[in-house]
């Protein structure tokens, strides 16, 4: 465990990417105290004003501040997509335990509802699941995580299965132990390894996917200073010359999604280490 | 196993998948919503209306009869009737696909000669500049969400240099150059979602190949470079990029709904999001299914293209 610990510190592609989320959520911790603005002021005598001194990112078309948006935008998607992905992981270890473990018919039926969901694209599942039960940040978290689930479940069951037939489960058994104290005191701590992994890249796909989601209108709703809504609220503007507020929140998703990624590249590379 | 035992397991297996798959989509577009009738007649209306509208859309069945009833008629063609145009929602579907087909075909007549030569390209270079820069764009380009690079195109393309058009409509009754100019820019977000998992299967299988016992044979009785790599690596290496191009088919279509809506193009995709903004049900069962059949099917096109690409399947030598 040290030596993973050295090796992920010691990457580059790691710390990059540890880097860039850290300062997004210090951004979404405190950004309401550092913005030179208030994100939710509207300045009705200063719409859609170019980038300048005052306003280094110009402002959008109810005149608030696109700086101070852009970096308390953070905030929601920082606090949906870990939550979903949080979500999926619990449900996730749960359903892979024991499926991996007593095996058997819920383990194919499993299988099955996984091959199902793989046959359609996230984007598309979650936008039938929210139009059915409505469009909140906590129905986001609720269908992202249950989505995650059994995309979870199979890597930790794959896992299980190669941990279920050694020496020290047999041990555990013979002791008499009860069967969750072998799932979750014996096995668990020995799947840690990929489970970390598979965080780290559900988390880039749950921000991929709130991101996406807040853009076609249902994700995070308004008066949030969220990205993915402040481009969708802003992009019929840019045929008319008005980049700004587009461009400048286009590239914080962009930036947060290639972190989260690296730093899971980084965790993958010392997980196989 | 012979190969008809295999396509005959994996087709049962389809099978399975997309009855699961109908279950889910009856389940998020009939039981989860609740009230339908309630939902489309709104809050003030009188319950004997709403109990009405329950009788004519046959909601006061039991539930299993109305999976039944639904399943078997999506099955012959007919996905009912769309609340919002109150019209049957297969003709829509149909000529929306129509439209998704085009896109989406461009994209791949773009995407995979782009990414097996990027692939093959850094296979031969591995460990130099070019492989790296590859693989950095391959990677920001496959984990960017469709909107993100869409938009920055768009300022690219469409504003800025002015050299492609930011609608994807085209004028009526143009021809097929000039639909294709026209479906370039939306069709770029897609091959760049695609590309970076498609380049890195082919230099994954290009390396794999030029590491190969038959690559050095063919090396070392003197075959020219050129007749090596067409005959003996890319033959191998190009196997596992080719089913993986046919399961892709469902991340497009998931990227069909952004880059669609961002486009304002008249697709499956926008035919979606259109039904969900609406809460119109049957639309979006119709389109949701269909695009899960898409996806199965490809998959299953894949592994039958796998198994007879592959003597080692098609002979029966191997699982």
């Amino acid at each position: 465990m040290k030596v993973r610990w050295r090796v992920l510190t010691r990457s580059g592609t790691f710390m990059t990417g540890v880097l860039i989320v850290a300062f997004w959520a210090g951004c979404a911790v405190c950004g309401r105290l550092i913005v030179p603005f208030d994100p939710f002021a509207d300045d009705i005598l200063n719409t859609l004003g170019a980038p300048s001194g005052v306003h280094w990112f110009g402002t959008d078309q109810l005149g608030r501040d696109v700086f101070s948006r852009v970096i308390v935008g953070a905030r929601d998607i920082l606090l949906v997509a870990p939550l979903a992905t949080a979500l999926g992981i619990a449900l996730g270890v749960l359903i892979g335990l024991v499926t991996g473990y007593f095996r058997g018919i819920i383990d194919d039926l499993i299988g099955r509802v996984i091959d199902a969901l793989l046959a359609l694209p996230l984007v598309i599942i979650a936008l039938l699941a929210l139009t059915a039960i409505g469009t909140s940040a906590a129905t986001v978290v609720v269908v992202i995580g249950i989505i995650f689930a059994p995309l979870v479940a199979r890597t930790v069951r794959a896992a299980v299965l190669s941990e279920r037939d050694l020496d020290y489960v047999a041990a555990a058994k013979l002791r008499n132990e009860h069967t969750v104290y072998i799932l979750f005191a014996e096995i668990l701590p020995n799947v840690i390894p990929p489970i970390v992994v598979e965080a780290g890249v559900r988390l880039g796909y749950a921000i991929f996917t709130v991101a996406t989601l807040s853009f076609i209108g249902f994700g995070i709703q308004p008066p949030s200073p969220d990205w993915g809504l402040a481009v969708s609220e802003s992009y019929g503007l840019i045929n008319g010359g008005i980049w700004w507020p587009v461009l400048f929140n286009a590239l914080a998703i962009a930036s947060l999604v290639i972190g989260v990624n690296l730093a899971a590249d980084g965790i993958q590379a010392a997980v196989d280490a | 196993m012979t190969i008809g035992r295999i396509l005959t397991k994996r087709a049962a297996l389809s099978l399975i998948t997309l009855w699961l798959l109908s279950a889910m989509v009856f389940a998020g577009g009939q039981l989860l919503p609740g009230d339908v009738a309630r939902a489309i007649l709104g809050p003030l209306a009188d319950a004997h209306a709403v109990a009405n509208l329950d009788r004519q859309l046959g909601l006061d069945r039991p539930l299993l009869i109305q999976y039944w009833d639904w399943i078997s008629h999506f099955a012959m063609g007919n996905m009912g009737q769309s609340y919002s145009y109150r019209a049957p929602v297969a003709p829509f579907v149909l000529a929306a696909l129509g439209y998704s087909v085009k896109l989406g075909t461009l994209a791949f007549v773009l995407v995979v000669p782009l990414s097996i030569a990027g692939g093959v390209w850094s296979a031969l270079h591995a460990g130099r500049l070019i492989d790296r820069i590859i693989g950095i764009i391959g990677l920001s380009a496959t984990i960017l969400p469709e909107f993100v690079t869409g938009i920055v195109l768009i300022m690219i393309f469409g504003i800025w240099l002015k050299i492609l058009p930011i609608s994807a409509n085209w004028p009526p009754g143009a021809a097929l150059p000039t639909q294709i100019y026209y479906l370039l820019l939306p069709s770029l977000p897609l091959v760049l979602v695609l590309f970076g998992y498609l380049a890195r299967m082919a230099r994954a299988g290009t390396l794999e190949a030029l590491a190969a016992d038959y690559t050095r044979t063919a090396v070392l009785k003197g075959l020219k470079p050129r007749a090596v790599l067409w005959r003996h690596v890319l033959r191998n290496a190009l196997l596992p990029t080719i089913t993986v191009t046919a399961t892709q088919m469902g991340y497009l279509m998931g990227g069909l709904v952004v880059v669609e809506t961002l486009f304002r193009y008249p697709g499956i995709g926008g035919l979606i999001y259109a039904a969900a903004r609406d809460k119109d049900f049957p639309m979006l069962e119709g389109g949701v299914l269909t695009v899960g059949v898409i996806y199965t099917l490809a998959g299953l096109i894949a592994d039958v293209s796998h198994a007879l690409l592959n003597p080692r399947i098609r002979f029966g030598a191997a699982e």
